[in-house]
């Protein structure tokens, strides 16, 4: 079930010249939000863009009673659509339809024991601050592996500090954290954890994610991608969301990435067959 | 005052003339979950072959000035799949069914509606024959009125169910297609198809579709479907299913106005999935404004000017 709120914009955080955040008052889509799933916000009334835009579900904003208000979105400027967001005002009233798609919880039922830990690149760590939230109710231990370009790409690692997740971070210039790529301390980590089970939580570049569920696979590991394709309505409508999965049969086909994702079981994705 | 929205076309009445247009909607039940579909005037399904289709890979989407351009290559389960997982659903929530069917021959058309006609559920067959995005049938029947003629009229022949074909844009004179298709039995005609379109990356300089061509929707095409769906309402009789960019109740009115006397949406309903209600109240709201009792006394009712 999703719903269209014409929802206020509570704020809008600045990050630098091409992230913000900006918070929605949308207490139905916040009350019915799950980990990983996602909203489709139109960035104007008008025709320019004439599309929705998916947008990770970042944060559940709640009140001082921890009661749920709405929702933020981590939003990279880097077309009409989304210089658009980039630059809207609190007070503004945007359409945001969602909650929308399967959750990270969806594609494997939670292994009793297993360390969840959090591959994300750049703007890839939208959909792991609700997950991180969940783990932690649970318990259970978990790791983010964060990757960016240069340390102006990574942002709200405390967050996840504060929910217990142990951090490793990667910039590629060695700005902040180990230098490299996010596969880096992620291949050394999985090597290491000696007999203990872990299952792996991937979004970011399309090429990090097939690295990780290339790790995930010769190393044992469980691994759910999210991916990000391009997407027209969200509601299963359109058909342009597609990615290319192996099925229970094995035959590969498409299926709406809308419905059947965002997430999925990174062994039935096609990587060959996306789009970049 | 008693104001009525329901329309007849041919012998199928719906209870509103707002349809949710095909290949925008799924099979209708995706929306199931989030809106009472029984409330449209009826749901166009995707298109339905006599098997399952795999589709073209992405991008299979562009977006364009107050417009998209598409190149599904109408992925689909097949007609056989649909009347066993979907219809009966459909059925159960009471929604009207105007099932699109393509073929890539006459047969595979008839066929197709053969096994439509056999299950309860169906209101109307709608004739895709103007696909711009697939290689062979489909469009290659709607760009020649001997094709057009022929598929209309052996469809005709294996089924009672009202048959609506739907007519492309990508001709000279779309109103000599609304003749050929009252000629050879139409109940209703639908336009328009999308209009064969194209978006290059000029910095790549490559096709922004990965089928290289596409079909154009949304606003920005409107005013050249209104201008068709005016000159079919000249030459034919047949009830006109109008379509084409429309957002607002005012835009459907527009459409009724020109000849239409119903109305798809499809586009739209990317943007907003809540839109129905919007327009059979904005429709509702101006028949009241203009002491109008039946949607019937719109269609055609376009006054010169003086």
């Amino acid at each position: 079930m999703a719903v269209d709120v014409l929802a206020e914009i509570l704020t809008n955080r600045a990050l630098s010249r091409d992230y913000n955040v900006l918070g929605f008052a949308a207490p139905e889509i916040a009350r019915l939000a799950r980990p990983g799933q996602f909203v489709m916000v139109r960035p104007t009334s008008g025709n320019d863009p004439l599309l929705r835009r998916p947008f990770s579900i970042f944060e559940i904003l709640r009140d001082d009673r921890r009661q749920p208000i709405g929702v933020s979105i981590l939003n990279k400027n880097v077309g009409v659509g989304t210089s658009r967001l980039y630059a809207a005002r609190p007070g503004d009233r945007l359409s945001i339809l969602g909650p929308l798609g399967r959750s990270w919880l969806d594609v494997f039922a939670d292994a009793p024991g297993h360390e969840s830990w959090f591959v994300a690149g750049g703007v890839g760590l939208a959909p792991f601050l609700t997950l991180a939230e969940h783990t932690a109710a649970d318990k259970r231990p978990m790791r983010l592996f964060y990757g960016g370009r240069s340390q102006s790409d990574l942002y709200y690692a405390s967050l996840f500090e504060d929910l217990g997740a142990s951090l490793h971070l990667t910039t590629e210039d060695g700005t902040a954290g180990e230098k490299g790529r996010v596969t880096l301390p992620l291949e050394r980590e999985l090597k290491a954890r000696g007999g203990r089970p872990v299952t792996l939580y991937a979004c970011g570049p399309t090429p990090m994610m097939r690295a990780v569920a290339a790790l995930g696979a010769s190393l044992h590991a469980p691994t759910v991608v999210s991916l990000e394709p391009v997407m027209g309505c969200g509601m299963g409508g359109c058909y342009s969301c597609v990615v290319k999965v192996s099925g229970a049969d094995q035959h590969p086909h498409f299926v709406r990435s809308c419905l059947e994702g965002p997430v999925f079981d990174a062994k039935r994705v096609q990587w060959e067959a996306l789009a970049h | 005052m008693a104001r009525d929205l329901s329309v007849q076309i041919g012998s199928l009445t719906l209870k509103n003339p707002i349809i949710a247009a095909s290949g925008c909607f799924g099979y209708g039940l995706e929306y199931a979950g989030s809106l009472d579909v029984s409330a449209l005037g009826g749901v166009a399904s995707k298109g339905l072959f006599l098997k399952e289709r795999e589709g073209h890979p992405p991008p299979r989407i562009v977006e364009t000035p107050s417009g998209m351009l598409n190149a599904i290559g109408l992925q689909g389960i097949g007609v056989h799949r649909y009347v066993a997982e979907k219809l009966p659903e459909l059925r159960r929530l009471g929604v009207t069914n105007i099932v699109n069917i393509c073929g890539t021959t006459l047969d595979e058309y008839c066929e197709v509606a053969r096994v439509l006609s056999d299950h309860e559920g169906v209101a109307a067959l709608e004739l895709n024959i103007s696909c711009p995005n697939i290689k062979e049938g489909g469009i290659q029947f709607g760009c020649s009125l001997t094709g057009t003629y022929d598929v209309v009229s052996a469809v005709r022949k294996v089924t009672t169910l009202p048959i609506i074909p739907k007519l492309t844009p990508n001709v000279t004179d779309v109103a000599s297609f609304a003749r050929a298709s009252e000629e050879g039995g139409a109940d209703a005609v639908s336009l328009v198809n999308t209009f064969l379109a194209m978006a290059i990356d000029v910095e790549t300089r490559t096709p922004k579709l990965s089928n290289m061509l596409g079909g154009l929707s949304g606003p920005a095409i409107r005013p050249i479907a209104v201008r068709m769906v005016y000159e079919c309402h000249q030459a034919v009789k047949l009830p006109i299913i109008g379509m084409g960019g429309i957002q607002s109740a005012t835009d459907v009115i527009e459409f009724l106005i020109a000849g239409a006397s119903a109305v798809q949406v499809g586009t739209a309903n990317f943007v907003d999935p809540f839109i129905w209600t919007k327009l059979t109240d904005g429709l509702a709201d101006y028949m009241d404004r203009h002491g109008i009792g039946r949607v019937s006394e719109i269609t055609g009712s376009l006054r010169k000017n003086t």
